[in-house]
């Protein structure tokens, strides 16, 4: 190997170090057994691997119903702002009527919400409604957090379908929603799912309107809120806080091993024919 | 979430609708497909802008949202604010929070996506396969870790730099002093922002047509003026958007700060919607935490309507 390549390489080992050692630290702690955790000399490599951190953090109070709570309001919400962007994008793609545009380029606004600015108006919205302390509060919120991106990525989808196809089924007598029904949808499907993914980890990470609209109920709260309260439920107790932060990483990490080859292409795919 | 629009190369003309759908539907259908977008919006969005606005407008503090009939006092709130000179300290600490943030982000992600371009295929699957993952990792996650790694009695970081020599760092209570948690944070963002935009402009260089490198390289060009001259010049559109974008995230930052330091210790790290929102919580001056984040909202607005110039330069028509 040229020397240049050795010292490019050199630097990318160090980078992907740098990259991966918090992740890896918080792994490895899970998995260490609690007195090599507090040792003098902390062990860089998995020698003694244990499971208690992570019963521990399994068995900890509540945290399968804050588990449920926060599939619950992501997967509700994400579905939900999947119905109605499937109808926004039709709309959008297929049909032309007046203020399309104008219709665009609120979604695209809308996309760059800055939500920490609207904490104190949903906080007295929710409190005026009855809403607070409720998880469809944050069910409808994160509905509007996924949806603009969800209407954009369709629309992508959708513009890179040629209307043709749908064209020769109205042709041999299909109307236009057995048309979409049969022709669009299934070629929309990839797109719904890694579309509805993304929402789903956008979900699933939220915290700060999680954490400030449920108060007095606790066991109505989400993942986030619980582990950012670790020393309240494990105290000094690291590998338990890092075996539920493991447990809480887990389906995000798995949703974008997922999405790496097959569903990012296809994105890229939907969104350069845009 | 940003890399489907940011992907978007040639703006393709928009596909005719279907003649048939033209001619036989009632010209209703279009809007109420959207209706429910448009009513959500309305509700979700709209509605709680407009809200925030007229609370800023107000007395609002506990007995105003526990018995509602907020009286208006006029621009009140602004002037208390404007009048405060800690409103004014965290404006400014927000300005360099976000500056600090986003050059290091600019440069360590230019850096990075250079790195990968010039990498062979093993280390480049590696190296990306490592930016994913720190990518991936939700932020509870991380500032649960973080807190973690920096911990004064076990943690890994002051382990490392007493191994190192310092020995000043043996227990070291990193959470305990302002520079060093802002400090923290601001690793903690960087880190986090740098694999999405390392790979963005990564995926970018891989647009530029290897043969203007290779005449380049003919006419003796090194490395710094090849990036000088064609990859920035190129690629300016989409370095103008990353930056934007960054701009924008680093300045509303907020689970971050909120979770790892409330703002503190002292203020050292109160930005603007920290103390928005610390001020409505804590104080319950709802009204003051409002015309904060209307200020919030302004400024980042200068910053969203730069961002959609270009946006809307590169795609062209919508």
């Amino acid at each position: 190997m040229k020397p240049k390549r050795i010292v490019l390489n050199v630097i990318a080992l160090g980078v992907f170090a740098f990259a991966v050692f918090p992740v890896y630290w918080m792994v490895l702690t899970a998995f260490k057994p609690t007195k090599e955790i507090q040792a003098e000399t902390p062990s860089f490599l998995p020698t003694h691997i244990t499971f208690t951190h992570f019963s521990t953090a399994v068995n900890a109070d509540g945290f399968w119903s804050f588990w449920r709570n926060s599939a619950l309001v992501a997967i509700s919400g994400v579905l939900l702002a999947l119905i109605v962007a499937c109808l926004a994008a039709y709309s959008v793609a297929r049909l032309k009527w007046k203020g399309r545009q104008g219709f665009i380029v609120m979604v695209f606004v809308a996309q760059m919400t800055p939500w920490e600015a609207l904490l104190i108006p949903m906080y007295v919205i929710a409190r005026d409604t009855d809403m607070l302390d409720k998880l469809p509060m944050l069910t409808l919120i994160y509905f509007m957090m996924t949806l603009p991106f969800t209407i954009v990525t369709l629309r992508g989808f959708l513009n890179a379908i040629p209307p043709d196809l749908e064209e020769a089924a109205q042709v041999d007598g299909c109307n236009q929603f057995q048309a979409f029904r049969r022709i669009v949808f299934p070629l929309l499907a990839p797109g719904l799912l890694s579309t509805s993914l993304f929402g789903f980890i956008t979900a699933w990470n939220e915290f700060a309107f999680a954490n400030l609209l449920i108060i007095k109920e606790q066991d109505q709260r989400t993942l986030p809120v619980w582990l950012s309260s670790f020393s309240n439920t494990f105290g000094t107790d690291w590998g338990a806080t890092m075996a539920a932060a493991t447990l809480f990483m887990l389906p995000v990490l798995l949703i974008f091993l997922v999405l790496q080859g097959r569903v990012t292409s296809g994105v890229a795919a939907g969104a350069v024919k845009g | 979430m940003a890399v489907a629009q940011l992907e978007r190369t040639a703006p393709a003309p928009e596909p005719e609708p279907p003649a048939r759908a033209r001619r036989g539907r009632p010209r209703l259908l279009p809007y109420l497909l959207i209706a429910p977008t448009v009513l959500g919006m309305a509700y979700l969005l709209i509605y709680p802008l407009i809200r925030n606005l007229v609370i800023s407008f107000q007395k609002f503090g506990i007995a105003q949202l526990i018995r509602g009939g907020a009286d208006f006092v006029g621009i009140d709130n602004y002037r208390a604010i404007f009048t405060d000179d800690k409103f004014w300290s965290v404006v400014g600490r927000t300005f360099a929070f976000t500056a600090i943030n986003v050059v290091l982000i600019m440069v360590l992600s230019t850096l990075v996506a250079l790195l990968i371009d010039a990498l062979g295929k093993w280390m480049r699957l590696t190296l990306m396969g490592g930016l994913v993952l720190a990518w991936a990792i939700p932020v509870l996650a991380a500032t649960t870790v973080f807190q973690w790694l920096f911990q004064s009695q076990l943690g890994v970081v002051n382990w490392v730099l007493v191994a190192l020599g310092f020995e000043q760092y043996d227990g070291y209570a990193w959470f305990a002093d302002g520079t060093s948690t802002f400090a923290i944070i601001v690793i903690m963002i960087v880190w986090q922002s740098v694999p999405f935009a390392a790979l963005t402009l990564y995926a970018a260089i891989t647009t530029v047509p290897k043969e203007i490198y290779e005449s380049a390289a003919i006419d003796g060009a090194g490395p710094v003026r090849m990036f000088g001259l064609i990859t920035f010049p190129i690629l300016r559109p989409m370095f103008g958007l990353i930056l934007c974008l960054e701009v924008i995230w680093v300045f509303k930052s907020f689970v971050q700060i909120w979770v790892i330091s409330q703002g503190g210790p002292g203020d050292a790290t109160l930005t603007l919607p920290v103390y928005a929102y610390q001020i409505a919580q804590s104080l319950n001056r709802y009204d003051l935490g409002a015309a904060i984040s209307m200020v919030t909202v302004l400024l980042l607005t200068v910053v969203l309507l730069a961002y959609f110039r270009q946006l809307f330069k590169e795609e062209g028509e919508l």
